[in-house]
């Protein structure tokens, strides 16, 4: 800190601002590609006032695994980003959406080979009636077919690409 | 374990709060509906290394770990409300099978691939419409939960569904698999619509919707995944059975044995 006399605002406001980039340091455990913020998983950093830091975590599938995982490493950066007394609150509502995948974590999927969701989730019921193809990411043609609505994990599905005959996995829209 | 533990009396020392069930039959409706999902996934993930094809070994795992997953909140939730001091893992695997609530189809065996594709359909057609209304439970909790898990639960039917499909609207050896497993599964389903005290006070105090309003719902919702699948929907049978009550199948004692196990030999071991 410097001379100045720390004030309450500004010693919490730096606190937010060192979580939220220890936070973007947290990559998914199973697309390491993204971080956690990229995802759109962190829904909240406040201070308290009681002072404590408080950081409000979406799951994305209520069963995944990793859910697990991403807790205790956002704990562990909270930690070593020295934040001070922290909780970490798990939050169900509003419901986790693939909608909330920021634009840079669109960018690093596709980069990665994922397709990012196609459709925004307000329009779920038709994507599920709806057979749109998906592009396929190495050869942009859209004559593939989906060979499993469930992939190597709970958020992706899995697709073939007919032109180019690669498997290729995408991230469904939720 | 004594015996007030998940029976159907009010558990001693609740009390009515003004605005909604008291604790002890919210206790009861929770593990209802968490018993139906930590049942069905234990059941389909069976199917690990067993499944027909990858693809599938996969989707069965996927959607079993989505049910675990609702079976996490929703039995948490339960322990929170009954206030014993039990948690999830307690009440998955301390208790006997007559304290488990799920409706008995759930816990049929998996038979062959059409016959879990059958149960999968019944059930997730069952949580879609179940859970849809549960959205508007006047449990804000519950509410959050159903939020979270119903779009899952969508892909659950849509996978199930397309499978029906494909198998009912087959070859004849594949027709002919998934209608029979229709009609020995049809008179299961009686129980998930057949209501009682509890789910009346649940309907009546805004938690759960009326049964009957999904039992129109899962109809319609079934009757054209059944019509392109070229089967016919089973007759009806007056009979209900009664695992929501706590009178199970046998099949249900094998499945919580092997779920169990670990837990009943070393008691509160850990990963």
């Amino acid at each position: 800190m410097s001379s100045l006399p720390a004030r309450p605002q500004s010693d919490a406001g730096r606190r937010v601002a060192l979580a939220r980039a220890a936070l973007a340091s947290v990559d998914d455990p199973e697309i390491p590609a993204l971080s956690i913020v990229d995802l759109g998983l962190i829904r909240s950093v406040e201070t308290r006032s009681d002072g404590t830091l408080e950081v409000g975590l979406s799951p994305t599938y209520v069963g995944c695994p990793a859910t697990e995982v991403i807790r205790h490493s956002v704990e562990h950066a909270l930690r070593n980003a020295d934040v001070g007394a922290f909780v970490v609150n798990a939050v169900l509502s509003p419901a986790w959406t693939s909608d909330w995948i920021t634009a840079e974590g669109r960018r690093k999927l596709a980069a990665y080979g994922i397709v990012p969701p196609e459709r925004s989730a307000s329009s779920m019921r038709d994507v599920l009636r709806g057979d749109r193809p998906v592009a396929c990411p190495r050869c942009h043609s859209i004559d593939t077919e989906c060979t499993s609505e469930f992939g190597s994990t709970p958020c992706k599905a899995l697709h073939r690409c007919r032109a180019c005959l690669e498997p290729f996995e995408y991230f469904k829209c939720i | 374990m004594s015996a007030a533990f998940g029976t159907d009396a009010p558990a001693p020392g609740s009390c009515a709060r003004p605005h909604g069930p008291d604790e002890g039959a919210l206790f009861r409706y929770l593990l209802r509906l968490g018993d139906l999902s930590l049942v069905l996934g234990q059941r389909l993930g069976e199917w690990l290394g067993h499944s027909p094809a990858l693809e599938e070994d996969l989707g069965l795992a996927n959607i079993a770990l989505d049910l675990i997953g609702q079976a996490r909140l929703l039995l948490s939730y339960a322990g929170e409300a009954e206030g014993r001091g039990r948690g999830e893992d307690e009440l998955a695997f301390l208790r006997e099978h007559r304290e488990y609530r799920n409706p008995i189809l759930a816990e049929q065996p998996n038979g062959d691939f059409g016959c879990t594709i059958v149960r999968q359909v019944l059930i997730d057609a069952y949580q879609l419409e179940l859970y849809e209304r549960l959205e508007a439970s006047s449990d804000p909790r519950l509410a959050a939960i159903a939020a979270k898990s119903v779009k899952e639960i969508r892909y659950h039917l849509r996978y199930s569904g397309g499978w029906l499909v494909r198998l009912g609207d087959g070859t004849e050896e594949s027709h002919a698999r998934v209608r029979s497993a229709l009609d020995a599964l049809w008179p299961y389903t009686a129980e998930l619509f057949a209501e009682d005290t509890l789910d009346r006070m649940m309907a009546e105090h805004g938690v759960a919707p009326r049964l009957a309003e999904v039992h129109a719902g899962w109809l319609r919702r079934l009757d054209p995944i059944l019509a392109e699948a070229t089967l016919e929907r089973p007759r009806d049978r007056p009979y209900s059975w009664h695992g929501k009550r706590g009178e199970h199948s046998e099949h249900l004692g094998y499945l919580l044995a092997e779920m169990q196990y670990l837990q009943r030999a070393y008691p509160g071991a850990r990963w």
